[in-house]
């Protein structure tokens, strides 16, 4: 272990050439927000909505770049309809979902859709993988991205409440 | 005195008329069969649901593809879903993308029931507000003409334009039974039309 998580990923990002990069922000990829905004060869997207990114990544995908979409789980039910272009038109999508709602939540209305992440993204056909600790961050996300990138299985991430730290939120606060 | 309304196959056909290697990304709907009946194209990519995707599908396609027009033909239904993409829209200002919305104030897939376009909203005052100052709304040939001349032009930021159409509806069981419904097929054809590999 080199480098703290945030930078483990965006250094996939710039290994996979990643182009395109949209959010809709969320504490716990704020370190990661941060490294894209501040790369020239990327474009950093900041979305209104989550679903917006669903459309982007298939726009971004007729045009030949790979991109990938950074959520909080909350965010996840507001892609739904929208992900049927990833089934209909094969899209390669990843997303990287950060979780609320599991452990040690303090906030009670973020657990319906924290504990529904899973189940919504997979009644919509897209692959589930999780982290739950640090030092699986690089792994994890090379077979993601080669089962996306190379495969064209469209994947989400999850990255655990427990990883993420209770710190971020305490300095969010 | 009042000028013939605008119809809405009329117009699109001009407006692609002389569109060069211009993709087209057309919006649930009729503006899917507005663009399908001018004849097909390998470089258009036909939308049959993710209502309200269509003008961020177009950003995502005009960030990637910086040096080509991509031109997004949308209804005013489709575009009230996807209102918070104008933001999105004005904050990346591609000057290749161009945002064309057909407005007949009404849902016509669904019965022609009337949308809030019809009376007291306004998508271009929307699209200025988020922030998309090259936003107009177009109720005369004039502006059609316009529009055309500028369509294919590489600028420096995006452009938003209503164009007021009559709300006349076509019978078009033919262009629905032709135009392309496979997703798959035709985002690989874009992708090999623009030379970027056929997956």
């Amino acid at each position: 272990m080199t480098a703290d998580w945030p930078s483990q990923i965006f250094e996939k990002f710039k290994e996979q050439n990643v182009r395109q990069v949209s959010y809709v922000p969320d504490a716990g990829h704020t370190k990661l927000i941060n490294a894209i905004i501040a790369d020239p060869d990327i474009h950093a997207v900041s979305l209104t909505s989550e679903e917006e990114g669903i459309a982007l990544a298939t726009g971004a995908w007729l045009g030949g770049d790979k991109s990938v979409l950074l959520m909080q789980s909350s965010g996840v039910g507001n892609c739904v309809n929208m992900l049927s272009l990833i089934k209909s038109c094969k899209i390669p999508f990843l997303t990287l979902v950060t979780m609320r709602g599991e452990w040690g939540e303090f906030n009670p209305w973020q657990v319906p859709m924290g504990s529904t992440t899973q189940a919504s993204f997979e009644m919509m056909g897209v692959h589930v993988m999780r982290i739950d600790q640090p030092e699986d961050v690089q792994d994890v996300l090379a077979a993601a991205m080669r089962m996306v990138f190379e495969g064209g299985t469209p994947v989400a991430v999850l990255l655990s409440q427990r990883l993420i730290g209770a710190k971020v939120f305490e300095g969010a606060k | 005195m009042a000028e013939q309304e605008l119809d809405r196959l009329d117009v699109v056909a001009q407006l692609l008329k002389d569109r060069g290697d211009s993709l087209v990304v057309t919006g649930l709907g009729s503006s899917t069969y507005d663009v399908s009946a001018q004849g097909d194209n390998h470089r258009n990519f036909y939308l049959w649901g993710a209502m309200g995707g269509a003008a961020a599908i177009g950003l995502g396609l005009a960030l990637a593809q910086p040096d080509t027009p991509v031109i997004v033909i949308t209804g005013d239904g489709e575009m009230l879903m996807g209102t918070g993409s104008m933001a999105t829209i004005a904050k990346q200002a591609p000057g290749n993308l161009k945002v064309i919305v057909l407005d007949n104030g009404h849902y016509g897939e669904t019965g022609m029931q009337e949308a809030h376009t019809n009376s007291v909203t306004d998508l271009t005052t929307m699209a200025k507000g988020a922030g998309i100052e090259q936003s107009s709304t177009i109720v005369d040939q004039a502006g059609v003409d316009r529009l055309v001349d500028s369509i294919k032009r590489l600028e420096n930021a995006p452009t938003f334009a209503v164009i007021k159409v009559s709300a006349k509806s076509y019978l078009r069981a033919d262009t629905v039974a032709k135009t392309i419904k496979d997703g798959a097929y035709n985002r690989a054809r874009v992708r090999v039309a623009l030379g970027v590999g056929i997956e």
